[in-house]
């Protein structure tokens, strides 16, 4: 009998029985559905193993949370330790390790943000830098692109795809306005007027399966933001913290943000903790009234403490040189799956760890996502562009587990193509 | 289900250290394919680069560490930079090795990731020596250098590696642990990343390499017997011994460590080392450095390299300015006697003995209490006496008619040119030769059927390696972004003609002939 202390099942049925009793059924049956019936149980470094016992390489990493692995031993032992002193703290005191994980963050930050915002996950993170813009320009208007994802809660939902605003009534077309990616001339449209608080984009649109911003894409909505008094948010959830091979995706671009948005694999997935890192241009309200946004887990100490030694993790010149490595043998790796199915597995897109994998069938993803689930690998589609497999090494992996990791994915893309090639026709018909 | 969490608490550094060997494990992959030609490459480059530092880190490592000679450390380091190089010229630890005979195909394979310790004694040489070793034979190296010597170790494992990476090696393919600890050394050397272990260094170090339950080549500690018998050339070996003992204040392993003349030349023997700059001790004075020199019968190491001119004077005994060595005379060589014991400095026991039979009766003795499998000298024109010796002696290592710090160590006689002396069996060492590229790695053997109806293919022209196409590993640019044309592969750029090439090893050739004559004179 599944027996975890606190609680115990008699059974994985059980578990999932009462998961559609208690808490999802929505989620729970999906899963069920799309043959990956996973219950995580043990977690160690890029493994999984579902309640079954059955092993998986770990390539969603829960969008990077795991980026440095599923409780990484040097961040288990930072927040044991802490645990000793330490607790969530009080919210409305300065604090030991806010203080600390503040200057840490700056000291790495790109040039220009010099305070930091804590909040307690990505959605609220990006409230908080919504609302710091408003403050900051005393403008309304928000642009996103079509198709971006920034979380679900009250701001950040209306900023993203309608599937998920309008189900809570919750979009507002006249402040949140939505521009396809990569459109130079349509982000200049909507600043034009000069009444846009903020322009919020991920360095890499992570749900949308990471279509490569075109070269100049970010520099010109920059420079856009700069004329028309716009800020620019960075939203670095998913391409911060060395996946792109270095600290920060936005580095790359040489762009300096007015803010950056960080949360995820920020705490190495052991306690949940997000920020805000904000230019002084934008740092206004943390002077003028500094209560001006209340969280009581925001920049939970013990986050705080996981995020200081994950961001030291990160930071090693080792771990940036190993992501380099990776990155090349991915790409390697790819590239020959690719020659082998050049019909099926139509497309790299590719920076650092941050990888896409397009195939060519408008759910191709699906299919490839429940294969390499058969063969040990949990990765998974993009919810808002089902061709592209997200794929999401960790920036610590092993060689021989990364070899292994290519060993199944080669062999899942191959079976997943048998399958789509055995569709009757109408369901074959590429998007 | 979930095991109780038990983390250990880690020691400082050990994370970092560990992540060492997780990139280490990256290059080596990658360099593991490398073609013959890119290696031969990188390994020039890396010894040039060493060679024209070696001046400035002989320095640093005496002023670093406070003891041996500075331009005795340069010769050391040249010897294991280009002089290596030089040695190593032709030899190929890449190439397929095809023997038709046998129907055997022999590949290369590196160890993989090479975890390298480095004494306080030799810090650079040995720095220069095992990195070199690595690089000619496709392996990743961790240092941890002493900690006494770890800034001029690390600066010069870093030059090394920039140069390494410049002519076209993988990145990280050298690196060094910047602050060393027991607890740092003891995670690397069990962490299963590690492929081998080469230790040099004090015996606790050694011992914890064997016991790490990796692969490890460690080597014991010398003490080094030294017999004149009567046939000697006198003046040659009173020279030869003195300025051995002298070298670099007698703190490489391979020093001599007493004297055991035969009564019948000793006294021109001893005459010929005063002129030498050899200063006998009497009764009284012998004691004294016993008191000074093993204060409560252990060795003081803060005696370690220092000159003999500061050693007397600690010792408050006089001696002229001149002195190079002190030559302190006993009767029985017995694990109680103190001067048997190995001397990291430039005191020389002196036994006198009846007849060369005797002497090696002696050397035996000097090797029961330490040293065993390391080395000895002789000085003799006898050739049976000199085989006796040899076959007698407890060492794998034999200088004749040379002075044995350099002639233990290959750089004056034809043994392997080595930092690193394997004291095999005898010394509780996996490795009885000096230390050289061969042991740092394996072979694939293709073999093929015996019968000689079963045909042996033809293998030549054929290599399973390449050249590197541009950085290794290369940068992770967006797979959108056209990317910057690799530089055009600066490492082959970089070659230096013929010409030049003739040029520095002539002007190399002359620093050492320099620095030797030097050494000699004094
Ligand atoms: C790019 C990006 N921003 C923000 C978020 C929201 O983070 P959270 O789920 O922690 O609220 C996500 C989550 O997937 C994300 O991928």
């Amino acid at each position: 009998m599944p027996d975890y202390g606190v609680f115990s099942f008699d059974s994985k049925d059980e578990v999932l029985a009462k998961s559609k009793e208690f808490w999802n059924p929505g989620k729970t049956d999906f899963w069920i559905e799309s043959g990956v019936p996973l219950v995580i149980d043990r977690r160690e470094g890029y493994l999984i193993y579902d309640m079954s016992g059955k092993r998986l390489i770990d390539v969603h990493l829960n969008g990077g949370t795991y980026n440095v692995g599923h409780r990484n031993p040097e961040v288990v032992n930072a927040v044991m330790q802490a645990m000793q002193h330490f607790d969530i703290g009080n919210h409305h005191f300065p604090s030991l390790a806010r203080t600390a994980l503040a200057e840490a963050l700056i000291a790495t930050a790109p040039p220009g943000l010099t305070k930091v915002i804590y909040g307690s996950g990505g959605g609220e993170a990006i409230d908080i830098a919504l609302k710091t813009a408003r403050h900051a320009t005393q403008r309304r208007k928000i642009v996103s692109i079509q198709k971006g994802y920034h979380g679900h809660t009250g701001l950040a939902v209306a900023t993203g795809d309608d599937r998920f605003a309008k189900l809570f009534l919750s979009d507002s077309p006249e402040e949140f306005v939505h521009v396809p990616f990569n459109d130079h001339d349509a982000m200049h449209d909507a600043l034009r007027a000069g009444d846009v608080a903020a322009v919020i984009m991920e360095t890499i649109p992570a749900t949308f399966g990471f279509p490569l911003p075109h070269p100049g894409y970010l520099e010109t909505v920059k420079q856009l933001c700069e004329q028309y008094g716009t800020l620019y948010i960075a939203d670095e959830v998913q391409t911060g913290l060395m996946r792109t091979g270095e600290l920060w995706g936005i580095s790359k671009h040489g762009i300096e943000p007015d803010m950056l948005v960080t949360g995820k694999g920020l705490s190495g997935g052991l306690y949940p903790i997000s920020a805000v890192l904000v230019s002084e241009r934008c740092a206004g309200w943390l002077t003028e009234d500094g209560f001006g946004h209340i969280s009581t887990f925001g920049g939970a100490e013990l986050g705080c403490i996981a995020a200081m030694k994950t961001l030291e993790i990160c930071n090693r010149p080792e771990t940036r040189s190993m992501v380099h490595y990776i990155s090349d043998f991915m790409a390697n790796a790819m590239r020959s799956i690719q020659a082998r199915y050049p019909d099926w597995f139509i497309g790299v897109r590719q920076n650092g760890v941050v990888m896409g994998l397009e195939f060519d069938h408008p759910r191709g993803a699906n299919f490839v996502t429940k294969h390499l689930y058969e063969g040990g690998v949990w990765a998974i589609f993009s919810t808002l562009d089902p061709r592209v497999l997200q794929f999401k090494p960790g920036i610590l992996l092993h060689p021989e587990l990364a070899e292994e990791l290519i060993e199944r994915v080669q062999v899942a893309i191959g079976k997943a193509w048998d399958e789509v090639r055995a569709l009757p026709r109408t369901q074959r018909i590429a998007s | 289900m979930t095991d109780m969490i038990e983390v250990p608490i880690e020691a400082a550094g050990v994370p970092r250290a560990k992540a060492m060997l997780e990139r280490a494990e990256w290059a080596a992959r990658a360099f593991a394919r490398y073609d013959r030609e890119s290696v031969a490459e990188i390994v020039q480059a890396t010894a040039r680069a060493a060679a024209a530092a070696a001046k400035d880190l002989a320095y640093k490592a005496v002023a670093e560490t406070g003891f041996g000679v500075a331009e005795h450390k340069v010769l050391k380091n040249l010897a294991c930079s280009t002089g290596l190089l030089d040695h190593y010229r032709g030899h190929d630890y890449v190439t397929p090795r095809i023997d038709s005979e046998a129907k055997i195909v022999s590949v290369p394979r590196p160890a993989g990731v090479v975890f390298a310790l480095t004494p306080s004694t030799n810090p650079v040489a040995t720095v220069y020596f095992k990195t070199l070793l690595c690089l000619m034979t496709r392996n990743a190296v961790v240092i941890s250098p002493h900690p006494m010597a770890k800034a001029v170790c690390a600066e010069a494992a870093r030059l090394m590696h920039d140069a390494a990476v410049a002519a076209g090696a993988p990145e990280g393919i050298i690196q060094v642990v910047e602050e060393p600890s027991v607890p740092l050394i003891q995670a690397l050397m069990t962490d299963e990343r590690t492929k081998v272990i080469v230790a040099t260094g004090g015996n606790p170090v050694v011992r914890s390499a064997y016991r790490s339950g990796n692969p490890a080549i460690g080597v014991g500690p010398g003490n080094v017997p030294v017999l004149v018998d009567a046939t000697a050339d006198l003046r040659r070996a009173a020279e030869h011994v003195i300025t051995s003992k002298a070298f670099d204040n007698s703190i490489l392993c391979t020093n001599e460590s007493v004297l055991i003349v035969e009564e019948s030349v000793a006294d021109p023997l001893l005459r010929a080392m005063r002129g030498e700059g050899g200063h006998l001790l009497d009764a009284d004075q012998a004691e004294r450095i016993r008191t000074t020199v093993f204060p409560n019968g252990s060795f003081d190491t803060k005696m370690v390299g220092q000159s003999a001119t500061s050693i007397a004077q600690q010792a408050g005994i006089r001696v002229p300015q001149h002195t190079r060595v002190l030559l302190a005379p006993f009767d029985l060589v017995a694990p109680e006697e103190v001067l048997a014991h190995e001397k990291l400095c430039p005191v020389l026991g002196v036994v006198r003995v009846a007849s060369a039979r005797r002497g090696i009766d002696v050397a035996r003795a000097v090797l029961r209490i330490s040293g065993a499998g390391h080395s000895a000298a002789i000085h003799s024109t006898d050739p049976q006496t000199i085989l006796d010796f040899g076959a007698a002696v407890n060492v794998l290592r034999v200088s004749v008619n040379v002075g044995n710090s350099l002639g233990g160590s290959g750089i004056e006689t034809n043994l392997a040119p080595s930092m690193t002396i394997g004291t095999g069996y005898l010394g509780r060492s996996s490795v009885g030769e000096n230390l050289q590229p061969k042991h740092l790695l394996n072979f694939t053997r293709l073999a093929y059927n015996s019968d000689d109806t079963v045909p042996f293919a033809d293998f030549a022209g054929l290599s399973p390696w390449a050249a590197p196409a541009g950085p290794v590993p290369s940068y992770p640019h967006a797979s959108n972004v056209s990317t910057p044309q690799a530089d055009p592969a600066p490492a082959r750029s970089a070659t230096v003609s013929d010409d030049g090439e003739a040029q520095l090893r002539e002007d190399l050739r002359r620093l050492i002939i320099e620095e030797l004559t030097n050494i000699i004179k004094g």
